[in-house]
């Protein structure tokens, strides 16, 4: 990314008309999994699409199906680290110039490092997620937040998780920094409904992505991310406020919540 | 300075296309300096815009900076003896009308509503009722300056820099920023203007009656029935209006004045018209508005001559606030082509025909005479133009679109022209067809010379010459 004069003049995506209408969509963390089947769905329904992740040839591979699948210019990628939080003002600013707007912001970026076991503690795993999974969400959505209030439009998604719903003895540093993400995302959403914009917490359960991989013990109701996807999309039209998928979550998540501490400290998941 | 804070949603004029960018407010031609050093540094693009009143993507620029010009709108000299009125870009024709009608002048070339601004009117150079008789809004204007991105403040008139004056009248803001204007008024000897108003019975009728009876009156304009085909095909209503000589209006002094010129502000005394759209929006759909064609057509088969303000003859898109509300969600397009003489009605048959036929019928038809100008970007014909306003719905997008694309192949083939300020699916290809590769080259040439990092960009300059 230059942040020189003149910039380059990449090429952008098809104009946007009354006829050809193009809501802009920037997904940070679209590398694979969830992110991916976002940007596949986003794209069919009709977005011009900025896709974030560290990965070169896995963004271009995933640009490359997008547009060959709408056979259009529909899908830019930029390599960023969520964690260079001081590139953020300038890349946001040239992702906004190359999409021609901005109408919605996906915040799926997010690392899980299990510490390997419930008496286990790990400094610099536990501050990679809060630096990734919490931080990064809050250098992105900060002035996606800011555009968006002046603006008074837009949509901002965020990929919590049924994981921050309660402190549990897996995994304190990402139990903490999804349990963050859920309370900014909702300060967010009481800051901005005033102004017009919708803000939906996601708390998905178990997907079946490379994550998945890292948890261990059991993983009940996993699902596809695509099924994931497709519950999010339609969260997103509806503007919801908060959804969990696989849905059964919520009453899990109900029960889970409800459990008096007295019994919750003495279980072991 | 923040610019997130001045991110801003902006719209087209029909409701029908959302871009959001950065909002810099413009009161002085420093400030337009700032807003292009700022653009250079960040690597944006820059476009200007007045009230947004452009049907398609004109004074849209999705991501980059929008210099709002309506803080820029002092007059900076008027003289009521000779009529030459010199002011920022910014002033509306409402402000201008309203400073010189007074005084016994009127603008020469004045748009359907009068929130456009005067920067507006001459980046597309926009036409009257009267375009048959005096031209376009640039043939009256006697100089202006302008900003170009490399920070010159250019002086243009007809003699002196003369390529530039015929190219950023008709350049859509795509040159330079205007920064001043002075134009040469047109004289009026009474506050009302005389209409004649006749029915005509189908399209050939409705053609030959804008032709033949254009050279005796200054301004002229049809409306059509856009459901109707078959052999009454362009039925409607032609006004033909002439200005008032000197005696003919008594009271002269007294409808000059700007009290007599205001618009009524309530409906039968009683309903404010600004909730007018709501009550409208049960109609616009293809047989409500069937009906009040229909209507209409048979409400003017009364042939009559009437006397009205210049106001009310020439600003009938502002009788109804916000009117293109009532089309809805989804908002409006217009479609203008401009066709010469010989091949209009054979073009326009198989148009309004095609229309009805896909179950798209326009909503309003409007035709006017016209003249070939000599502006680089010009839409002028020796002919005639029909616009054609279109309700857009989440179901009629892609059958539009289409439509559209056969519209453009059917004016193109007969010789036509399309309006930059109007048409908003307008493709690169067709504009090329109809400006010819030596205008596009030509305006290029002149781009890279005003603007030579290309900061000036619009969304509608990125849909035709990129």
């Amino acid at each position: 990314m230059s942040d020189t004069f003149p910039a380059a003049d990449v090429p952008r995506p098809a104009p946007a008309t009354p006829l050809n209408p193009r809501r802009r969509g920037l997904i940070i963390g679209a590398s694979d999994g969830l992110g991916a089947e976002l940007a596949r769905k986003l794209a069919q329904d009709g977005f011009s699409l900025a896709l974030l992740a560290r990965r070169r040839d896995k963004l271009d591979a995933l640009c490359a199906e997008i547009n060959a699948a709408l056979n259009e210019r529909r899908a830019l990628a930029y390599v960023h680290d969520v964690a260079e939080y001081d590139k953020v003002p300038a890349l946001l600013r040239k992702i906004v110039a190359d999409l021609g707007g901005l109408d919605l912001v996906i915040f799926v970026a997010g690392v899980n490092y299990p510490p390997g076991g419930i008496d286990k503690y790990n400094f610099d795993n536990d501050r990679k997620m809060i630096e990734i999974n919490l931080i990064g969400a809050m250098a992105w959505l900060h002035p996606v937040a800011e555009m968006f209030q002046s603006a008074r439009a837009g949509q901002i998604v965020g990929i919590a998780s049924v994981a921050g719903d309660r402190g549990r003895v897996g995994n304190p540093g990402y139990n903490t920094s999804k349990a963050g993400l859920a309370t900014y995302l909702e300060a967010l959403r009481n800051r901005l409904t005033r102004h017009g914009v919708n803000v939906l917490t996601v708390k998905p359960g178990f997907l079946k992505t490379g994550m998945l991989k890292a948890a261990q013990g059991a993983t009940p109701f996993a699902i596809e991310p695509s099924r994931a996807a497709d519950d999010i999309v339609n969260a997103m039209k509806k503007r919801k406020q908060v959804i969990y998928t696989a849905s059964i979550w919520r009453w899990i998540m109900l029960a889970i919540q409800h459990t008096p501490s007295v019994i919750f400290r003495r279980l072991s998941f | 300075m923040n610019l997130n804070t001045s991110f801003t949603q902006l719209e087209n004029f029909g409701h029908s296309l959302k871009a959001s960018s950065y909002r810099v407010r413009i009161r002085t031609t420093e400030d337009i300096y700032e807003a292009f050093q700022l653009a250079k540094k960040l690597g944006l693009k820059v476009t200007a815009r007045g009230t947004g009143i452009s049907y398609n993507d004109a004074s849209l620029n999705g991501g980059g900076i929008v210099l709002d010009m309506t803080g820029m709108n002092q007059f900076l000299e008027w003289d009521p003896a000779s009529g030459v009125v010199r002011c920022e870009p910014g002033v509306t024709l409402e402000q201008l009308w309203q400073c010189v009608e007074p005084y016994g002048w009127w603008p020469p070339v004045v748009s359907g509503t009068m929130r456009t601004t005067l920067g507006g009117c001459l980046a597309a150079n926009i036409h009257g009722k009267n375009n048959f008789q005096v031209g376009p809004i640039g043939e009256h204007v006697t100089e202006f300056t302008a900003m170009t991105p490399t920070g010159a403040v250019i002086t243009c008139s007809p003699k002196k820099n003369a390529d530039l004056f015929y190219s950023m009248i008709s350049g859509l803001g795509m040159l330079g920023i205007f920064t001043s204007i002075t134009v040469k008024m047109k004289r009026i000897h009474s506050g009302l203007i005389s209409v004649d108003a006749h029915p005509v019975s189908n399209l050939n009728r409705h053609l030959n009656d804008l032709l033949e009876h254009a050279p005796d009156c200054d301004y002229i304009v049809g409306w059509l029935d856009t459901f109707v085909r078959g052999q009454h095909l362009g039925r409607g209503q032609i006004h033909a209006a002439r200005s008032l000589k000197a005696g003919e209006d008594p009271n002269a002094e007294q409808t000059m004045q700007l009290a007599y010129q205001h618009l009524p502000d309530r409906l039968f005394g009683i309903m404010p018209k600004s909730l007018l759209h709501y009550l409208m929006r049960p109609f616009v759909n293809n047989l409500g508005w069937k009906a009040v064609n229909a209507a209409k057509y048979v409400s003017a088969q009364r042939k009559h001559t009437f006397r009205q303000s210049h106001a009310e003859f020439h600003f009938l898109l502002d009788y109804v606030p916000d009117w293109e509300r009532s089309a809805g969600r989804s908002g409006l397009i217009q479609y203008q082509s401009f066709l010469p003489k010989e091949t209009a009605e054979a073009a326009w048959r198989e148009i309004i025909e095609l229309s009805i036929q896909r179950g798209c019928p326009s909503y309003l038809g409007v035709t006017k005479r016209h003249r070939p100008d000599k502006f680089l970007l010009t839409h002028g014909v020796d002919g005639f133009s029909l616009a054609l306003d279109y309700k857009v719905t989440d179901g009629n997008r892609k059958a539009l679109s289409a439509m559209l694309q056969e519209f453009d192949r059917i004016v193109l083939e007969a010789g036509g022209r399309f309006y930059f300020a109007k048409n908003s699916e307008t493709s690169a290809e067709s504009a090329r067809r109809f400006l010819g590769d030596e205008t596009i080259e030509k305006f290029r040439t002149l781009k890279k010379r005003c603007d030579p990092n290309n900061l000036l960009e619009s969304d509608l300059y990125r849909r035709l010459f990129k």
